[in-house]
């Protein structure tokens, strides 16, 4: 009851001393319920109600002494009761208006005397005794808030076995109960109708914001209050907006709506007026419903919002009812419930974030790593958070250092995002830190390491060697060993001993590092500890195996981004640059001391750092800079595997920009990738096929390979499908290939697309990326679309356009668009129902996939039998393509455009766009730049002039002088459609007064000229249509 | 010493020799009769170093400190046991010092550290070598712990066939694994450093050393 009355009852503001109850539903329902469990205790436990309170509950009552009667002493301004205690005291005792009562049995009859009042007793009495508890049963008993009563009931029970202790113990145990039902009761009550306040609000808009972002998985696109300024009071709202409930307001933008501006209050969430044009001030009325909370509102608004939020529900709710529970005040019995569940929760946070990660779009196709990540990421983090279940209550206490190593790293990352990009974003994931906890049961090689960490420290040379080797005993490579050297201090130990002269210590140290440097979380210890530029410095030593040792070690720990800013910053990339520059002969001496080793295995280790530092722009550039395209050149005329996969790997990594595959190509380096990709070694052909995935974005580098003879290995490497690893890189190369005609038909020839189509099914997302891709570029190719058809391609294509990863969509629909130029194609993906799909991808919320799939129905619309009818059977569908002219996209709009122009042939259909408002929104495209755009804007204005009074409405919507200067355009494409588009406007007069005005006669007139009939005659149509108008107005002039 | 004398002594321990050519071995006599001075010219006395003498040459040349190790050095280098590093000795030890093949350096360091020459490296020897090897913790009780324990380690880590003593082959194939633990129980060989400086401060001018041949 303690606790119940102390934390939940609601009391005055000023509540120190003797405060006063508030008057709320929710104390009144709590001294409703202390009355009935004091009305029932008389019935429930009569032993327990005769026993008298150490003190009396005494208070200010109403009650007058006449109410009192049997069983009482009534004199005029006093009642004494006939029941006493042991020492012939009274139970009750009233001398207006003090009161005194020390029996339950009492309390339960005044209850009963009271009547109407006794909500007003009962009131009195709670203010009056704050700690009720200790005034029945002693100050013993105060402890009973805490939740080491049972351990003190129990200590009390067992250490006597006077009556009445243990009489004072039911009790207690009563009121315990009591309390719990109080809380439980009111915990319902509150959860059942708890009004919003600025803090929970608060929490939502951030958990959302957390779950929102570019990409699909998101659950909106963005949230942002609309004033920064918070106001004491947690509201952001201004003050004269206060005093009606509102709190803040929000911009949100949801991936399928118009942003919403939403107006917070403690009734609820609604939507407001936005924000107005001029000022930015907000429009404050209400314009639709109020909704209890920001996610309901968001759910029914947004049919994105609620997908994605039903996929993230669980989380989202998790999250939610972390952020009540911290709302309400933790009492004792929900508090290691709470902290526990924080506890889980932050992880889960973290894990979700990183799902995130990798499921972002990277058109650069960077699969290799995000294979990786998940492959070998997820398992290992699981583990480790069953371990942090496992000791929940421990990590409680530990976990706030560890936060804020998280986010001194997380600060530390934006810094480095600032100074450099990488091409590789997800492997810069921060692991979490993670020690041993000193009182775990800590495995034996811990004590047996950490002696040995001592001798390192307090040894001379020789013992320090001894306990370097020793220490090299254990398995280094498990996580226990390598937590355990860090935890006692082992890493600061073998970095020092970098800095000495003594080279037999560097050796022994590095030997270690090396090791235990795979561990991702040693690389940030040993970045942390400065280690790297020592590690960096050794690279000029004259011994070649410290050396190696050196540049092996700095490729274990230059794994994230910021290790290879420090490699580079100290000059390490220079170093490593040089370290390929082995000596050519192959006649060395054998390893004759422990200090030399052969220059080849320099060079190697050199590579292998080179090849980690490379996953950084910056450093892509230094080892440009530093000369070591020509060295890796000439390393890749080796054939030692060792060497050339880390050699093949780092030229794989610079391949990614565009000036080192000029490089590349100088250097004569394709000759030698596509010789490697006959190699035995599955990595080395990888690498090379990924190489060449990365090069072939030039159109040189494809006839390279190809001159070279590497597409027939790469067409049969693809029968190989069981390294997906591989398969994903060769897939790749092929697909660049395939850009250039000749090499098409080359894989035609080695049976590839047939291959290919039989990779469409049952194969990770990478792969089949890019096996569609090159689907859709050998497509555009007829004899190939008729393989397609013909080894059953089309099906799983059309299968694939429900998928969500938006590479392989854009890919997709380019390939089911390019199958769709064969009208025998066209009747299959009709009967799948493709040209739907593709329909509803342009609500896609990525442009690229709306772009591609736009381009793609274009063919589908030309080819389909009753296409103007199937277009209309689209729901929506017709509006859909007209509203998507709203796009800020080159690309969209002018696949949009496109389409237009297809869909417009349809007299029907061009009708229904029309009045969706198709020419005002094409004339307002008309000022752009964008030769692409020019020309599929004018083609479909000139389709769309074929309805009603189109033509006038281009010209008030001044579309027609913009056309005009399309003609000083250099692309013929633009003047053909152009003057097409020019030539149906000039049926009206007054575009033609618009064009003779803009001086497009002239142009046209040049135009006339052209090689290009089409060009011509519309030309010449569009001038003889000037040219009339100005005989009838002179005509009608000198008439 | 005449030319004549000096010639004929470089061509036979040239002979001898399968790490120095002619002019090396030449720098390297030249270089004792250097080291060795006056001394030489006493009649009746072998020349050549005495303990003192080499262990002083051992301590600046080559950077060792470990008195009992440069005992057990010059034990190595004076093969005859005379007590005195003659100048066949002398270019005969170097050759191992700077040029010796691992095999070589193996059988060296080996017998250096076998304090007695029983064919065993024992636990007794191994502790006193290795007695001054870690810094004194006046907190713990038993100063020695700390040594035995890490004899018992490097005992774990040698003693393949578990005899509690490390035999020629423990050692060797201890070292084959892992090549720092060539001088386990303490720096017998030159370090790399200071066997550079040597090598380019006795065999330097070459030239010089043809005008000397020629005139």
């Amino acid at each position: 009851m303690g606790v119940a009355l102390a934390r939940l009852a609601q009391w005055t503001a000023a509540s120190y001393g003797t405060g006063t109850l508030e008057i709320t539903p929710l104390n009144e329902i709590l001294l409703k319920e202390i009355i009935i469990f004091v009305e029932h205790f008389i019935y429930d436990h009569p032993q327990e109600a005769k026993f008298s309170f150490v003190e009396p509950l005494e208070w200010k009552t109403d009650l007058e002494p006449s109410a009192f009667e049997s069983g009482y002493i009534v004199s005029e301004t006093t009642v004494t009761s006939e029941e006493v205690d042991k020492n012939g005291q009274p139970l009750l005792f009233l001398s207006v208006p003090q009161i005194k009562v020390r029996s339950f049995r009492q309390l339960s009859q005044l209850v009963f005397i009271a009547k109407d009042t006794k909500l007003k007793e009962a009131q009195a009495c709670v203010e009056a005794n704050r700690d009720p508890v200790v005034k029945i049963l002693g100050s013993d008993y105060s402890t009973m808030t805490e939740d080491s009563s049972a351990f003190n009931i129990l200590h009390k029970i067992t250490s006597s076995d006077d009556p009445e202790s243990e009489m004072k113990m039911r009790i207690a145990i009563l009121l315990k109960q009591l309390d719990l039902h109080l809380l439980s009761y009111i915990l319902r009550h509150i959860s059942l109708q708890i009004c919003l306040n600025p803090e929970p609000v608060k929490k939502d808009i951030e958990l959302l914001k957390s779950f929102s972002g570019k990409g699909e998985q998101t659950v909106l696109e963005s949230i942002d209050y609309t004033s920064d300024y918070e106001f004491s009071n947690g509201c952001r709202a201004p003050p004269w907006r206060q005093i009606y409930g509102e709190m803040c307001y929000v911009l949100v933008k949801p991936h399928d709506v118009e942003t919403l501006c939403i107006t917070c209050s403690t009734e609820g969430v609604f939507l407001n007026g936005g924000k107005t044009d001029d000022e930015g001030e907000i429009d404050y009325e209400r314009k639709g419903e109020v909704y209890k909370d920001l996610v309901t509102f968001l759910k029914e608004k947004s049919a994105k919002f609620s997908e994605n939020m039903s996929k993230q529900d669980i989380r989202f709710n998790e999250e939610q009812q972390k952020n009540q529970i911290d709302e309400v005040p933790t009492y004792a019995i929900r508090k290691s419930v709470s902290g526990s569940d924080k506890n889980k929760l932050e992880k889960n946070q973290i894990n979700f974030r990183k799902n995130q990660m990798t499921r972002r779009l990277e058109p650069s196709l960077n699969w290799r790593t995000t294979v990786d990540f998940k492959d070998r990421k997820t398992p290992a983090k699981d583990s480790q958070e069953e371990k942090h279940g496992g000791k929940l209550e421990k990590t409680r206490t530990s976990i706030s250092p560890g936060r804020a190593q998280l986010l001194r790293k997380s600060v530390d990352k934006v810094e480095e995002m600032a100074s450099e990009s990488s091409s590789e974003s997800e492997e810069d994931e921060e692991p979490p830190d993670h020690r041993q906890e000193a009182n775990a049961d800590l495995p034996s090689e811990y004590w047996q390491i950490q002696k040995l960490v001592k001798y390192l420290k307090g040894g001379n040379q020789t013992a320090t060697v001894i306990a370097l080797c020793s220490m090299r005993d254990f398995n280094l490579a498990q996580e226990t060993c390598q937590l355990a050297i860090r935890d006692v201090g082992g890493l600061e130990v073998l970095i020092n001993l970098l800095d000495t002269d003594e080279v037999k210590c560097k050796i022994g140290s590095l030997k270690i590092l090396k090791e235990i440097s795979h561990n991702p979380q040693i690389q940030r210890n040993i970045v942390d500890l400065g280690g790297l530029p020592i590690m960096v410095n050794i690279l000029d030593s004259p011994y070649k195996s410290l050396k190696c040792l050196a540049a092996e070690t700095i490729a274990n720990v230059a794994k994230f981004k910021r290790a290879r800013r420090v490699v580079r910053q100290h000059g390490g990339i220079t170093k490593l640059v040089s370290l390929l520059d082995c000596a050519q002969n192959s006649i060395e001496p054998a390893q004759s001391s422990l200090y030399e080793t052969r220059d080849v295995e320099v060079a190697r280790c050199g590579a292998l750092a080179l090849w980690s530092c490379s996953k950084s722009y910056s450093n892509k550039e230094a080892i440009r800079k530093a000369g070591g395209f020509p060295l890796l050149a000439r390393l890749l005329k080796t054939s030692h595997e060792d060497m050339l996969i880390p050699v093949v790997g780092t030229l794989q990594e610079c391949a990614s920009e565009e000036n080192y595959r000029a490089a590349i190509k100088a250097e004569r380096i394709i000759e030698n990738l596509v010789k490697n990709l006959n190699s035995e070694n599955e990595q080395l052909q990888e690498h090379c096929a990924m190489a060449i995935y990365q090069c072939a974005e030039d159109e040189e580098t494809r006839d390279l390979v190809r001159l070279h003879g590497g597409l027939k290995p790469l067409a049969s490497l693809l029968n190989n499908t069981d390294n997906k690893e591989r398969l994903a890189a060769v897939t790749g190369a092929i697909w660049k290939c395939s850009i250039s005609k000749e090499n098409v038909t080359k894989f035609r020839e080695y049976k590839a697309i047939e291959t290919l189509v039989g990779l469409l099914t049952d194969q990770p997302e990478e792969v089949l990326v890019n096996v569609v891709g090159a689907l859709g570029e050998c497509c555009q190719d007829r004899e190939n679309r008729v393989i397609v058809r013909k080894c059953g391609g089309i099906q799983p294509l059309v299968n694939l356009l429900v998928g969500i990863n938006q590479a392989l969509l854009v890919n997709v629909t380019k390939a089911v668009g390019a199958c769709a130029v064969e009208p025998e194609s066209m009747v299959i993906i009709d009967r799948l129902d493709g040209v739907r799909l593709l329909w509803s991808l342009l609500k896609n919320p990525h442009p690229d996939v709306k772009a591609s799939a736009a381009w793609a129905l274009c063919p589908c619309i030309q080819n389909a039998k009753d296409a103007g009818e199937m277009v209309r059977s689209f729901v929506g569908g017709l509006e859909l393509v007209v509203n998507l002219l709203k796009s800020d996209n080159k690309e969209v709009l002018s696949s949009v455009c496109a389409a237009i122009t297809n869909i417009a042939k349809d007299q029907e259909n061009l009708a229904v766009i029309t009045d969706h408002g198709v020419v005002p929104l094409l004339s307002k495209l008309a000022n752009t730049n964008n030769d692409k755009l020019r020309r599929h804007l004018a083609e479909a204005i000139s389709r769309c002039c074929m309805w009603g009074r189109n033509r006038v409405a281009f010209g008030e919507h001044k579309a027609v002088a913009p056309l005009v200067r399309y003609l000083k355009s250099s692309d013929t494409n633009v003047h053909r459609a152009t003057a097409q588009a020019l030539y149906q406007l000039s049926e009206d007069p007054d575009n033609c007064i618009t064009m003779h005005e803009n001086a497009a006669v002239k142009l046209l007139l040049d135009m006339v000229g052209s090689p290009d009939q089409e060009l011509q005659e519309a030309a010449a149509g569009c001038i003889s249509n000037i040219r009339r108008l100005a005989l009838a107005t002179e005509k009608a002039r000198y008439n | 010493m005449n030319r004549k004398k000096l010639q004929k002594l470089t061509d036979t321990l040239t002979k001898n020799c399968k790490h120095f050519n002619k002019f090396e071995v030449n720098c390297l006599i030249k270089l004792f009769y250097n080291l060795v001075g006056e001394a030489t010219e006493r009649p009746g006395a072998a020349t050549g170093l005495d303990r003192n003498a080499f262990r002083n040459i051992l301590h600046m040349t080559f950077g060792m400190t470990d008195d009992m190790i440069m005992d057990r050095v010059f034990r190595g280098f004076d093969r005859d046991n005379d007590g005195i590093v003659s100048v066949t000795e002398w270019v005969h030890g170097l050759s191992l010092f700077l040029r010796g093949s691992l095999e070589e350096k193996m059988k060296y360091c080996f017998d250096v550290f076998d304090l007695n020459g029983d064919g065993f490296i024992s636990k007794e020897e191994m502790f006193h070598m290795l007695k001054n090897s870690l810094l004194k913790q006046p907190s713990e009780e038993d100063p020695d712990e700390g040594i035995k324990d890490l004899v018992e380690i490097t005992l774990k880590k040698m003693d393949y066939d578990h005899d509690g003593k490390l035999s020629f082959a423990d050692y060797e194939k201890a070292v084959r694994e892992e090549a720092l633990l060539l001088e386990a129980f303490g720096p017998c060989l030159p370090d790399p450093k200071s066997q550079m400086e040597f090598e380019a401060q006795v065999f330097k001018d070459p030239n010089d050393f043809h005008d000397n041949m020629n005139s």
